[in-house]
């Protein structure tokens, strides 16, 4: 076995050679990457392996099972329609870190040790920086650096908790862990971050947006599904997640029906999205987990397929607010159809993928008999089509002609699309092969007359309420506004805390600049100089007698240079480091 | 450039397309009652719940949305 090389690696040492090729040999060298990686995948037996030992531990680097063997699956999929899409964008820098991305992903999915995991998560947190930051607008380097910030920050928490677990347990190996203990709590706020479960959700809606039209496509599919891979692998059945997987289906949807930003449009609906699959963690019976799993499949699927069709809309028009498009339909109609296709299997339409997916959620928490998440549950579902399934078209492609017009995407940006609207459907008509690769054997049926008949009430009554509020101008209006979330505690307290810190720590510099960098060493030069008059005149100065010969020449030094508050970034670093500290010594 | 598609520019292929919607929500309420239910909890089962869980949910929802962005929304360039 050990004679194949590790997914992760066919996408991260591939990324390398990116750069060193050109033209037609450059795209077919990145469109093997991930049917290798497949090819590999499907050669593995499950077990452990690529085990290398370091520092008296064991890295895993090839924990294959069949949870980690579906996340293998889509990672290696979506990036072979991710980087169909991206073939002609000639920038290398977005190339090799949406490979790394993909290599990040799938090292996170297949880690068996939490040293090598938190390894894969950092490279993830870092390459998906660069796909915003290669957006080379002044807004998306703001929005990357916020981005990378929080990332870090929940990269800490994980590593925090990697710490006080392996003190504890004495081994890197971990699998199911559980609620017990600041260690675990630690690793599940880090694993909660980069899900977005609120409050921890900001980053998603604020960073998505303004990254680049191809990168957007990659982010939509890797980070939120590697951690909610993370979290079915260490926390299922964890009944706190149970509630806020509900919560986090709800609140979105009411952020997504105001918002201007198509893309954020979606960014909201995949918070929404991975909700459902907390809340079937949380649940964690054989029939909600696989819920999860074979959601987060499907949801890869459509929620690229969505990000690609806007992001065509973008590419051709350079527009992507709901207030300047409209009227889409008449000049992309491909690419309309593949955004409905992406819009009806996001709000589980029979015969598209969502429907065969999340209904194992609810009815998991039907058998549950979790009354009030089943109730949120579907009303999160009617929620869904209303702004992601009708709203993202509608404004797009439909509703006031804009006037744009434009044509269809490259060839190859259509085909990626087309593959993707492609499996929605196929995977919707055919759910075996889907359901054969399941944690837990499937006992399922989704087409039955009952749940094909009410998904479609609950659906199309949704949309005549759509209809309706339209028709009466009742309908909340496009407008051209941002709405607050909780990035506001951070991107205004980031600013409060930089003003603090400048007048305090500014201030103690001034006056260290002023007594011991002038001052003093003035005096003393003068001193040194000229001793007996300067005892004189600091003599005739503290008694009042006599007249001073001269006054003090302070000016001895050069002007000193930049006061930058330098010391924030060195006074954070301090906090983190005696917050780790108290976390050792007192708690661990 | 390509001809343009412009079936939506004609009102009469609007109202077509609305008859054809309200049309099929007439079948699904029709249909609803014969089905073979297998309900989890007793309100599943009560004749046309999912369209009217469906209709309310959504009228919710913008009634929410709309009290929400008295309270949330910000020019665009707040964070400037």
């Amino acid at each position: 076995m050990n004679s194949l090389i590790p997914p992760a690696a066919i996408f991260i040492v591939g990324a390398l050679f990116v750069p060193l090729m050109r033209g037609r040999l450059k795209s077919a060298f990145m469109l093997v990457l991930p049917v290798l990686a497949f090819a590999t995948l499907v050669n593995m037996p499950e077990g452990k392996y690529w085990i290398v030992n370091f520092l008296d531990y064991d890295l895993i680097f090839g924990r294959v099972d069949k949870l980690s063997m579906v996340f293998g699956y889509i990672f290696t999929i979506v990036s072979f329609i991710g980087i169909l899409f991206a073939l002609k964008v000639e920038d290398d820098l977005q190339h090799v870190s949406a490979l790394m991305y993909a290599g990040g992903a799938l090292g996170v999915t297949f880690s068996g040790d939490f040293f090598s995991l938190y390894i894969f998560w950092e490279l993830l947190a870092i390459s998906s920086t660069f796909l915003i930051l290669a957006r080379r607008t002044k807004t998306s380097q703001a929005a990357a650096f916020r981005y990378i910030q929080v990332h870090v920050f929940g990269g800490l928490c994980l590593l925090a908790g990697i710490m006080v677990y392996i003190h504890d347990s004495g081994t890197t190996e971990f699998s199911y862990i559980g609620l017990n203990g600041i260690g675990s709590w630690l690793i599940f706020i880090g694993i909660a971050l980069n899900a977005a479960i609120p409050p921890l959700h900001p980053w998603l809606q604020d960073a998505y947006p303004e990254a680049t039209v191809t990168g957007a496509v990659f982010m939509s599919a890797l980070t939120t599904k590697s951690a909610v891979y993370l979290m079915a692998r260490t926390f299922p059945g964890t009944e706190l997640l149970i509630w806020v997987g509900a919560f986090m289906t709800a609140m979105p949807i009411f952020y997504a029906v105001l918002e201007n930003d198509i893309r954020r449009v979606l960014a909201y609906s995949l918070i929404n999205q991975v909700g459902f699959m907390m809340c079937g963690i949380g649940i964690g019976t054989a029939l909600a987990i696989n819920g999860t799993v074979s959601h987060a499949f499907c949801h890869i699927l459509y929620k690229a397929l969505l990000f690609m069709s806007t992001g065509s809309v973008l590419y051709m028009t350079g527009k992507i607010r709901c207030t300047d498009l409209g009227g889409l339909y008449k000049t992309m109609p491909l690419t309309c159809l593949f955004c409905i296709i992406g819009a009806a299997s996001i709000s589980a339409f029979p015969l598209f993928s969502g429907f065969i997916s999340k209904s194992m959620i609810i009815s998991a928490a039907a058998h549950g008999n979790l009354i009030a998440v089943w109730l949120i549950l579907q009303f999160a579902s009617a929620g869904v089509f209303h702004h992601a399934g009708i709203k993202v078209p509608f404004f797009t492609f439909f509703g006031h002609d804009s006037g744009i017009r434009t044509k269809e995407p490259p060839l190859n940006m259509l085909l990626a699309m087309g593959i993707a609207a492609f499996l929605c459907v196929a995977i919707a008509v055919f759910p075996g092969p889907l359901y054969d690769i399941l944690p837990y054997p499937v006992d399922y049926v989704p087409y039955t007359g009952a749940h094909v008949v009410g998904q479609l009430q609950l659906l199309m009554f949704g949309a005549l309420a759509f209809c309706l509020l339209i028709l009466a101008g009742y309908y909340p209006a496009e407008m051209r506004a941002i709405n607050l979330d909780t990035d506001w505690f951070y991107r205004k307290g980031g600013r409060l805390f930089y003003y603090i810190m400048d007048k305090v720590l500014n201030g103690v510099n001034r006056l260290a600049d002023r007594v011991i960098a002038r001052a003093i060493p003035g005096w003393l030069g003068q001193l040194s100089r000229t001793p007996i008059s300067s005892l004189m005149t600091l003599y005739m100065r503290v008694t009042g007698k006599g007249f001073a010969t001269e006054a003090l020449n302070t000016e001895t030094r050069p002007e000193a240079t930049s006061l930058a508050p330098m010391g924030t970034a060195v006074l954070l670093s301090l906090v983190f480091l005696f917050l780790l500290f108290v976390v050792f010594v007192f708690l661990a | 450039m390509k001809k343009e598609l412009k079936i939506f520019d004609k009102p009469e292929n609007v109202k077509r397309f609305l008859g054809f919607f309200y049309a099929s929500l007439v079948v699904l309420l029709i249909v609803d009652f014969f089905i073979h239910k297998h309900a989890e909890f007793p309100w599943e089962g009560a004749p046309e719940f999912f369209a009217v869980y469906g209709f309310v949910s959504c009228v919710l929802l913008i009634f929410i949305a709309k009290l929400l962005r008295i309270f949330i929304k910000r020019d665009e360039n707040h964070y400037e």
